[in-house]
Parts: C-alpha cells; structure tokens; sequence
C-alpha cells in the first residue's frame, strides 16, 4: 500500500496534469487563445444574396480580421439579408460610406465580409446600417453569364462555333 | 417452443437488471453525500483508476497521435493541402479518438480491475460484513470508485488528445516536413474551443460515466463465485465498449446536428 501522503501527492500531480491537457488544448490547439472581439457594437448590413456565409464568419477590413458576423436574418419585406456585424470596439473609426462585400477566401475557401472604407467624415455608431453592399459572387450564375454571353457573340446564333477547340 | 420461452426469459432478464442498475445508481449517488467528509476515500479511487491508468493512455495517445499523422499526410499530400495535417490531427482526437479510445482502454484497464475487485469482495463475504457493521458498503466501497472514475475520464482523455497532438507534430513537423506555423495556426483557426473541445470534454465525462457505472455495477450485482467474478469481469468489458460505441454515435449525432 503506497503511504497516505505519496499517495495524495501523486493524485495531485494527475489533476493538475489533467487540467494542464486541457489547458494545452484550448490554447495552443483551440481558438481560445485569440482575443475574440472584445466590447463590440453591431453594424448592420443588407444584402441581396449572402452566398454561403455563416454566423461566426470573418469580417476583414484591408485583410485584417475586425470582427465577425453575429446574426444573419431575412427582411421578407425586401426579400434581403440583413446581416449583423459585431466590430470590435478598438476599430471604431470606419467612415459612413463604407462598402460591404462577400467574398470568398481562395477558390474554395469559406465567405467573409470585407469592408472598404469610404470618404465620410462621420464614423459608423453602434447600430448602423451600411448602406453600399456587394453580393456573394455565385458560381453558377456567373457561369450562366458567361454561357449567354459567349452565345450572344456568335454572328447571326445561326452555326456553333466551328469544334476545333 | 423453448427458443421462444428462453428469448422472454432474456428480455425480462435484461430489463429487469437495466432497472436494478438504474436503483443502484441512484442509490450510491443518493448515499454519496457523508463521503466528502471522507475525501481521502475518493482520492484513493482516483489513484487507483487515474494515476496507475496514465501511462498506458500516455502511450496509446502518442502513438494514435503519430499514426494520425503519418496517415492524414498520406492523403492530405495527394491534394496539396498537408498543410492542413495539424487540424486533421487535433479535430480527429479531440472529437472522436481522445474520447472513445480513453473510453476503451479505460474499460479494460480500470473497468475490469474495479468489477473484479467489488465481485472478489462480494465472494468472500466482505461487502457482508460491512452491513453487518452497519456500514453501507455503497456509501463506502461503491461511491468513492464511482466518483473516482467519473472525475478521472475526462482528464485522462484531455491527456490523450494533448499527446496525441503532441505525437501528430512530431511525425507531421519533425519526420515528414510540415511546415511547423501552418500545422498550429491551421489547427488554432479551425478547432473551435465550445464546439469542439468542450463537447469533447462533455463527451468524455458521459463515457466516465458509463464505463465505471457498468463496471461497479457488474462487481456488485456478480455472483459470489470465482466463475460468477470472471464472467462478470467479462462483461463489464464487453458492454462498456459496445456502450461506449453506441453512446459515442448518439452524442456525435446531436452535436453535429445543431451546427
């Protein structure tokens, strides 16, 4: 029988390993670690078409993570997305006219929110609502796009193009 | 017309021991509260189910952790995105692997060790004794194992992702050449800490708790035989796996739903 106090100390060690394990995986392996936005204020925006972005997605400005969006809703009045940016309070000069676009990281890659700042004097407060805003670019319309186009260049749409390509 | 009666005669058998464990969980909870006045009985459990199982998860992770490695970049390599190993690794373990291997490993390490030790107990009359000394042997030999298990899971499956990341970087970065910034900020930028780590956690516990409540219950409810402690030491390792496996399906099943 391990003496009484080896014993304790051994235990000890266990949980203070144990608590450590955890600790190593919600720092060094979890997100834990980035100060996530910290006393945001929310800034809305309205889209026509949101794509694929998701609650919890990146808002960038110049590439630079500011915040992430909160809540993502639809306005069955306008038939838009109402989507709700929470902006960490450290950015809080982000002018009036600024711009709002979905785009996408890589090819593949997941939708943020990128702002381009504009001109204006005044800076956007808690609870505003931006007025320029871009689409998610979607894939398959720019394909149908670039189909009719392509048709529409064809002289006379009486012969298809000749297949040597 | 036997096979049908002996089919009943199982059902009514199984069920009616899922109600009697269901009692005896309840019982040894209900009767747990004079033991944190005596928390070195607890302490003790937790040694012998924690600390003495430690090195064999320490082990495992690491190697579950390094053929993770050595496999994901396999097939990672093929789409030029090994750069993506370290949160192949980390999601792998800390979702799935960290929990349900603990799980098993842990049943057969400690989960046998307690059946055999409570049944060996009960064959030569000593769990008797005790209630003869109107000592509740559930408050004190059934609790303080029970809790002992519930608090030492969770920890030892923490330990084993964190060596099994631990034994990812050191195939992934050291042997095989991934970049060392791309395998931790990959893994930090895709490994979310309530999503996945603390359901991990959450995980974890639910299987402590299964595994050392089949375990206890399997010594308490043996029969008092050198035969009846062997086959009940068997099938604590039988059901706590199958329990584990299953429970693992229904828990994975609920929190990717939601998401």
């Amino acid at each position: 029988m391990v003496q009484r106090k080896t014993l304790e100390i051994w235990v000890g060690l266990f949980v203070v390993a144990g608590l450590l394990g955890i600790a190593m995986l919600a720092f060094r392996v979890g997100n834990l670690t980035v100060a996530d936005v910290s006393n945001g204020y929310p800034v809305m925006a309205r889209f026509d078409n949101i794509g694929g972005l998701k609650v919890k997605s990146a808002v960038t400005m110049a590439g630079v993570r500011i915040g992430r969006v909160a809540s993502i809703t639809f306005d069955s009045e306008r038939y838009q997305a109402i989507v709700t940016m929470n902006i960490d309070g450290r950015y809080d000069k982000i002018p009036t006219d600024t711009s709002a676009a979905i785009l996408t990281s890589g090819l593949l890659g997941e939708q943020y929110v990128s702002l381009e700042p504009g001109g204006a004097e005044q800076y956007v407060k808690a609870g505003d609502t931006l007025r320029l805003t871009q689409s998610a670019v979607v894939l398959e319309k720019l394909i149908g796009q670039f189909l009719f186009s392509k048709a529409a260049e064809t002289p006379g749409n009486e012969k298809p193009p000749a297949p040597s390509r | 017309m036997n096979l049908i009666r002996d089919l009943g005669a199982g059902v009514i058998e199984s069920v009616e021991r899922l109600g009697r464990a269901s009692v005896f969980f309840y019982e040894v909870i209900a009767g747990a509260g004079p033991l944190f006045r005596r928390f070195f009985l607890i302490t003790q459990q937790i040694y012998a189910i924690g600390v003495l199982t430690l090195l064999i998860i320490m082990v495992s992770g690491l190697f579950v952790g390094m053929v993770l490695g050595l496999q994901g970049y396999n097939t990672l390599v093929r789409f030029g995105a090994e750069d993506s190993l370290g949160l192949l690794v980390a999601l792998s373990l800390v979702r799935e692997l960290g929990p349900v291997v603990t799980a098993l490993l842990f049943a057969g390490r400690a989960g046998s060790a307690l059946t055999a030790e409570i049944g060996l107990m009960k064959a030569t009359e000593q769990l008797a004794g005790m209630e003869m000394m109107a000592v509740n042997p559930l408050t004190r030999v059934i609790a303080p194992r029970l809790i002992g298990g519930i608090v030492a899971m969770p920890l030892l499956a923490a330990l084993f992702s964190a060596v099994g990341v631990l034994g990812g970087h050191v195939v992934g970065v050291g042997l095989l050449g991934v970049d060392a910034g791309s395998f931790w900020s990959q893994m930090q930028g895709g490994v979310d800490f309530y999503d996945d780590i603390v359901n991990g956690v959450i995980k974890s516990f639910a299987f402590g708790v299964t595994v050392t409540w089949i375990a206890v219950f399997e010594g308490y409810d043996a029969v008092p035989t050198s035969e009846g402690v062997a086959s009940a030491t068997n099938r604590t390792v039988v059901y706590s796996s199958l329990a584990v496996l299953a429970l693992d399906f229904v828990l994975t099943a609920l929190t990717l739903g939601e998401v």
